[in-house]
Order: structure tokens, then sequence, then C-alpha cells
């Protein structure tokens, strides 16, 4: 490949930008609220210290999907049965955050390895195989576009309704206890919701890139500021932006969407480690 | 406000009867009655392990005893949790990168139990502010929590601790990895609340920070306990009788030391006080 080939896959499509972006629009409401909500739910997948969960889910969930492509039945179904249950698991075995981590290895390369079998059983169109991986989002369909969105917002929802007592116990969980905080099923639900979005987010940048949206913006945001508006605010802007941005930019040429989002959502982490590392000197010099 | 030996039943705030906690085969305790008063500083001590922290948690309903009832605030405790109460657990400093300011901390006491939209209510503004500035934490409450000193984040706890201006304080080791000076100060904060007429329940492994505050000691140790004055508590004979071993307990000036007490690592936090600083 040369450079003409090169910009030919980023570029080639821009002399008919306006009626690509047409089809695909819908493609981008989807990567927009995920981008929101990824970037909320990363807030407490950091404070939580999971994002080694977020990965195991993704595993499977992928192995989910793959299932259902294998056996005919709704892909989008499918990954959200694998997260729920990988969710359900996590949440059930590992209450503490060593065992946690070990459920989590155990489980995550099992996954995988489920999800390659089922797609190399699969004799389907073969698109549909490596986009469960690696995402790609404008081949999906736009019943299934409608459904992502629909488990978005109410994630969204739900997320805000917990808002509080689950960032409290995510803090001080024994402080949350003994004022009458619900612990466990804050907990719980909270395992529920990220099992929902990473279903979702498997669909628009594949199994192994979901961390991109659901850990990044939010180490990113956590980076530069910490209020308690500031933090899920800077970060779901740093969701939007990875995940829009990246579907406008691949939609100029031929390559996968999944790259742009995850470069978009690296930088945008490199120049707030940057801009906090100034501000920790700042600090320190005081 | 005076110790008080024995206080009237209907003004207890706390009032423990018959409580028994069992671990496996292990009794950790039993016939434990305590009534506590309002205004009465209790210092609960003995060696780890003794269920000390277990007792705060059966108070909060978060640990069932095995045997007995606690009344709290007039209420028989059954439910988990009861805002009532401030609860100050035992904490270790927050991670550098923890991603809150100060007085986000304090904040989770006034609505962090709150579930629904998280849109603040009218006043919770004022009484955060309040809060933080009756534990002294204005000049620093704006900076990322991670970043301050163990002291500057236990002044802020036990702010969040105050939210709602508990008639009873139940604290766990609320001194451990502090200073001197930020000890006093912390000491200091609960005692005020405490002249406001609550009753504060206080474990500890070292007593001397609080000794000049303390109304009552509750020693436990041995699968038994012990309950009194400072000075009926605090000496060879009863620690001896309590431990079931030689222990002999010293004055150094205004402080106490404890030598002998079979828990070794306890022993050494009631001698070794300096370490902490």
């Amino acid at each position: 490949m040369n450079w003409p080939d090169i910009a030919d896959a980023m570029f080639g499509g821009l002399a008919d930008y306006g009626a690509i972006l047409g089809l695909v629009s819908n493609s981008v409401w989807a990567g927009a609220i995920l981008g929101l909500v990824g970037g909320l739910v990363g807030v407490f997948v950091m404070q939580r210290d999971m994002a080694f969960a977020v990965h195991g889910i993704s595993e499977l969930s992928f192995a989910g999907a793959a299932a259902a492509l294998l056996i005919g039945v709704d892909v989008v179904t499918g990954s959200i049965v694998g997260s729920l249950v990988a969710a359900g698991l996590i949440g059930w075995l590992g209450a503490r955050a060593r065992d946690r981590n070990s459920v989590i290895g155990v489980l995550m390369p099992f996954g995988l390895g489920l999800g390659i079998l089922f797609l190399s059983l699969y004799n389907g169109r073969s698109a549909n195989r490596f986009s469960l991986l690696t995402g790609q989002i404008v081949s999906v369909q736009n019943a299934q576009l409608g459904w992502l969105i629909a488990i978005s917002a109410v994630v969204l929802v739900a997320l805000l309704l917990i808002w509080r007592p689950l960032r409290f116990d995510s803090l001080d969980p024994q402080s949350a206890a003994a004022r009458g905080v619900p612990t466990i099923a804050v907990s719980l639900g909270f395992m529920l919701l990220l099992g929902l979005v990473v279903a979702v987010a498997v669909h628009i940048i594949g199994a192994l890139l979901v961390m991109a949206l659901l850990v990044t913006p939010a180490a990113a945001a956590m980076r530069v500021t910490s209020g308690p508006v500031s933090v899920p605010l800077l970060a779901s802007v740093f969701g939007v932006v990875s995940a829009v941005g990246g579907i406008l930019l691949a939609i100029m040429g031929t390559l996968p969407v999944s790259p742009y989002i995850t470069t978009i959502s690296f930088l945008i982490y490199l120049v707030c480690r940057v801009a906090g590392s100034r501000r920790g000197r700042v600090t320190r010099a005081r | 406000m005076s110790p008080r030996e024995r206080p009237d039943a209907e003004d207890a705030v706390l009032q423990i009867r018959g409580a028994v906690l069992r671990r496996g085969e292990r009794t950790l305790w039993s016939g434990l009655d305590l009534d506590v008063a309002p205004g009465e500083l209790i210092a609960v001590l003995g060696p780890s392990g003794s269920g000390k922290t277990t007792l705060l948690r059966a108070i909060l309903g978060l640990e069932p005893l095995s045997e007995g009832t606690i009344t709290a605030l007039g209420r028989p405790v059954q439910r988990k949790g009861n805002r009532r109460i401030g609860y100050l657990p035992q904490a270790r400093p927050l991670p550098r990168e923890t991603s809150m300011r100060g007085r986000d901390l304090v904040a989770l006491g006034v609505d962090g139990h709150r579930f629904g939209l998280p849109v603040p209510r009218r006043g919770d503004r004022a009484r955060i502010d309040r809060l933080v500035d009756e534990v002294g934490a204005s000049h620093f409450a704006d900076e990322p929590i991670g970043v301050l000193s163990g002291g500057e984040q236990q002044r802020l706890r036990v702010g969040q601790a105050l939210a709602d201006d508990p008639r009873l304080l139940l604290c766990d080791e609320p001194l451990t990895s502090l200073d001197l000076a930020n000890q006093q100060a912390v000491v200091r904060l609960i005692d005020e609340h405490r002249r406001s007429g609550a009753a504060v329940l206080l474990v500890t492994h070292d007593i001397n920070p609080v000794l000049g505050k303390v109304d009552r000691i509750l020693y436990i140790a041995n699968g038994r306990f012990t309950l009194g004055t400072p000075k009926d508590v605090l000496t060879s004979p009863v620690l001896t009788d309590l431990y079931g071993a030689a222990v002999f307990v010293l004055r150094a000036g205004d402080r106490l030391v404890v030598v002998g007490a079979p828990d070794a690592e306890e022993s050494h936090h009631h001698h070794d006080h300096e370490t902490h600083a």
C-alpha cells in the first residue's frame, strides 16, 4: 500500500460526505449517547477500580453475541445476555477487589475462547465476525441501532437515579452502610448497568476496545479536575467527542471506526495527563 | 459534664442489654450491659480481635448480636444503618488520585443516602458550609481530597459524621496514623460535639490522647469486659484480673503506660505513642 492508497482509504469518500453522513446519522446518535453514558459510567469504573472488570465483561459479551450469531438469534440480545451473566458472576463472586480480579482473569480467556469457537463454527457473512471484536457501528442495522440507543438511555436514567448512593458506596462503603445506603443492592445495580452499557459498546467499538469509551474518558477527566459536577461532565464530553468524532472521521474513507475512536480518546487522555501534571506542580510549589 | 456512674435508664442515649458476641466457637464477650447518658464519652479499649468494631457495627444495625438487645436513641436496633447515629469508621488516608474535593466528603453525609436525580435541595449548601466550618476545614475544603494530609481528611470525615447533629457518635480508632497536633484537633472536635449533649463511644488502642475527656472506659479482653471510670479500670490489679496475666499500669507524667498485656501489638501501641507522629 502506498501513500495515494492510504489517502484514498482515509479520505476517498469526502466527495460524497453529505450523502454518507445522511446514511449513518443513526450511528452518530448511537455513538453520541454511548459516549455520554460511557463517560459517566467510567467515573464510577475508576472510583471502584473496575477497569479490568469492564474488559472481562466485554469478552463474555462478545461470546454471547457470537453464540447468538451462530444460532441465528438477535446479536444485541446475545451480547446483553453475555454481559449480564459476566456482570452477575463478577458481582456475586468478587465482592472484594482481590477476588474480583482473579474471577475476571479466569472468566476472560474462557469468554474470548468461547466467542472464537462460535465464530469459527459460524459460516455466515464474514464481515460480522470481526466487527464484534473490533467494532463497526456503520454496519449495524437500524432496528438494532434503535435498541442500542434505548438501552443507553435507560442506563443513563438509572445511573442518575442511584448517583449519590453509588458515589457514597464507591468512596466509603462502611459509612454509606451506616447511613442506611443499601450497599449490596447499589453495587449489584451498578454491575447490571455496567453490563448493559458494555453490551452496547461491543457493537459500536468492539469487545477488545470497549475501554476506550468506558475507562479512558473518565480517567482523562480525573487528571484535570475533581469536582462532583466537573468530573462527570468532562468525562461525558470526552466520551461524546471520541465516539462522534471517530465516526465522523471514519466515514470520510473506508477505514473502520474503532481506530479513530481509540486514537481520539487516547489523545485526549495524553493532553489531560500533561495538563494534570502541570496542575500537580503548581500545588506542590505553593 | 461530670462522669456518671449509673445514668437513668430513661434518658439513656444507648442501652445494651445482655449482649453476646460469638465468632464460631469463640465468645468475644457476653453479658454486656451498657447505658450511655447524653454528654458521656466512653472509651472502648481492648486488644485487636476483641470485637470492639463489631460492637459499634451492631449498634448501627450492620451486624447482628449473637444474643441480647440494643436500644439506640429510644428505638430498638433492627434495620441496617441509622442516620441519627454519627459514625466515624476506621479509615486509611485516601489515595492521592481520589477524584473528589474535601467538601464533597462532607457533602456525602448530607446527601449521600438520597436516591433520585442528583439535584441539591434548598439549604444543602449552607448546611455543608456550616459543617466544613465547624471542623475548621474551610481553607482546604476545595482542594482535591487526595492531596490533603491524614489529619485534614480526618477532620472532613468528622464533618461528614456530624451531618445530622447526631445525639450518639461512634468513633472507631479516629486517631490512628495522625500526628500529635492532629490527634488533639480531632479529640477537640469530638469533645466539642459531646459538650453539645451528644454521647460518644470511642474505640481506641491508645487511651492517652483522650484520657482527660473520658468519663468511663469499657475494657474488653479475653472474652470478658470491665466497665468503670479510668481511675477504677486502668489499674494493675483490674487489668491483671481481666487478662488473667500480670499486667502493669504505669504512670509517666500525665500519661499511662500499660505493660504486659498479652496482645503484643496492642501493648506496643499503648506505650509507643510517638510512632504515630
